[in-house]
């Protein structure tokens, strides 16, 4: 029988949010310890070539990379968090123990608090021959590209022109691959309009209302058959092209890493406006498991500004729960509760306050 | 249309482009942002006090022409690579057109390389004038082209590599 470990704030999630969250627990006092399922921690930070947007408060002009080795920083110079990678959460238990797998082995922990901060993973589309090699999620060329150095190949078609559809173009650019056109299913570019004007002047055209109909090739991707979409969001006959492309990539949406809290027995709801299911939670982060908290992507898809702010709340709340920092606690959770409403205000937050809102919303059909 | 495509409308364009008598005095942001996002960095750049403080965050930056030097700060801080600086007092023929940068290889001084317009098209080739480095930690390149008066607000990107004809 292996021995339970105790911790008083368990963080299942080593990315923007749980760091975010390690950090602001620690500094008040807690003792943490960090679930990276990866063999380092950073989350989808260290992809991120590009500056963030924001303010100062989220390190607004630096780029991700930079904010991830802060974040990994901060957490590892503070004696009080504890992280282990390559350590996968397996289960939360009714009796409080969380167990995983790290190393080989099972273990077994005992939190007086959890913060879930797993993130998000990308969809997938479907259409003929999406097996092809050559067809990868955006996620999967940013590790390939940025962490291991090797491009996807030379002629890229991008599907999705939401922020990371636009932000991936981008670096396959800068990395010298040759981007073909980007596609958006719906009628206007999902993401900062910015990011598309910076790569549209460097001449990649951004088609919206197009789709994909085929992929083909023999052992891996030739080719792509693109069409236009009416304003039903219905194929256009006579409106095919061909491109010859040796890579397919798709950002076509993310979903909260929810399994988690499915187990754990969070009450559940389904929030299109946050990207899926998401946990019930109320302003401070907690979820209807008492001492659950959650924080970033799993709380519904949005910037990783506003998870690493959503981190630093959850982890004030849970170490204020345990008794500490009770002269600055509530001073930093009406900060961050304000950082939020900030970056949230304009029309690119619009639709994260409506899930939220939809979400708080009692008498929704919650399952 | 821009966010159809990408590229800003000649009305959007009009909204950020200063009086030609402000044009003639010298470099001037020519701040290219168009949507209300969350951003506010080039407020806290500019240490002229001409691009205002934002009640909030989500604002469209405002900038104050007459109290702008085209120091170029806030042209390496965007987060957007958004803002470009013009200077049209450059000679009786051409202007200054600086432009941010994060391709490789940069560019050397002397050296003629394509210019594109919003929607990427070529419009030339230009020699580029001067590269400012943005830093080990900022890293944006910033290019300065000459081109003629005509299309100081025309040109956006740079290519290298030879015109390749292909509007």
């Amino acid at each position: 029988m292996p021995k339970v470990k105790e911790i008083e704030v368990l963080i299942i999630g080593g990315g923007p949010a749980g760091l975010s969250a390690a950090a602001a627990a620690a500094e008040l006092g807690a003792s943490v310890l960090v679930f990276e399922r990866d063999d380092k921690t950073g989350g989808q930070l260290v992809k991120q070539t590009h500056k963030f947007f924001g303010s100062k408060k989220q390190y607004a002009g630096d780029r991700g990379y930079q904010i991830g080795n802060l974040l990994i920083d901060q957490c590892m110079s503070n004696p009080k968090v504890e992280v282990w990678t390559d350590t996968t959460a397996l289960g939360i238990y009714e009796d409080g123990v969380v167990t995983a797998e790290g190393q080989g082995k099972h273990l077994k922990i005992k939190p007086e608090r959890i913060i879930v901060a797993t993130g998000a993973s990308e969809k997938m589309i479907a259409f003929p021959n999406n097996d092809l090699p050559g067809i990868y999620g955006a996620g999967a060329v940013q590790t390939l590209m940025n962490v291991h150095g090797i491009v996807p190949g030379q002629r890229v078609l991008m599907i999705g022109a939401g922020n990371i559809g636009l932000i991936v173009s981008y670096q396959m650019m800068q990395a010298g691959v040759e981007v073909v056109a980007i596609i958006e299913a719906a009628p206007t570019i999902g993401g900062y309009l910015v990011h598309a004007s910076k790569i549209r002047r460097a001449g990649v055209p951004i088609l919206t209302s197009h789709t994909i109909t085929e992929a083909y090739g023999q052992d891996s991707v030739e080719g792509a058959i693109i069409c236009q979409l009416d304003e039903k969001w219905q194929p256009i006959p006579g409106s095919e092209q061909d491109l010859k492309v040796d890579v397919i990539c798709l950002a076509v949406g993310l979903s909260p890493l929810t399994e988690l809290c499915f187990q754990a027995d969070c009450e559940m709801k389904f929030v299109p406006e946050l990207s899926g299911h998401v946990p019930l939670r109320n302003k401070y982060l907690e979820t209807t498991r008492p001492g659950l908290y959650v924080a970033g992507d799993v709380s519904g898809v949005e910037e990783a500004s506003s998870a690493m702010v959503e981190g630093r709340l959850a982890g004030v709340c849970a170490a204020f729960s345990l008794g500490y920092g009770n002269d600055v606690a509530p001073k930093l959770q009406a900060d961050a509760l304000a950082e939020l409403s900030e970056l949230r205000a304009g029309p690119a937050g619009q639709k994260t306050v409506n899930g939220i809102k939809k979400l708080m919303d009692k008498g929704g059909a919650a399952c | 249309m821009l966010n159809k495509t990408g590229v800003p409308t000649a009305e959007d364009v009009l909204t950020v482009t200063p009086s030609e008598e402000r044009l003639k005095k010298g470099p001037v942001a020519i701040i290219e942002c168009f949507q209300e996002i969350p951003c506010n960095p080039c407020t806290e750049a500019c240490k002229q006090g001409a691009i205002q403080p934002m009640e909030d965050i989500n604002n469209l930056p405002q900038l104050d022409y007459d109290q702008c030097n085209g120091c170029g700060v806030c042209l390496s801080r965007c987060p957007g690579l958004a803002i470009f600086i013009v200077d049209a007092s450059y000679s009786e023929t051409e202007a200054i057109v600086r432009i941010p940068f994060e391709y490789v290889p940069v560019p050397r001084v002397g050296e003629s390389v394509v210019g594109l317009n919003r929607a990427g098209e070529e419009l030339g080739t230009f020699v580029v004038n001067k590269v400012q480095s943005g830093g080990q930690k900022n890293k944006t390149y910033t290019i300065w082209l000459v081109v003629p008066k005509a299309l100081a607000m025309d040109v956006r990107s740079i290519r290298l590599g030879g015109l390749r004809h292909a509007n």
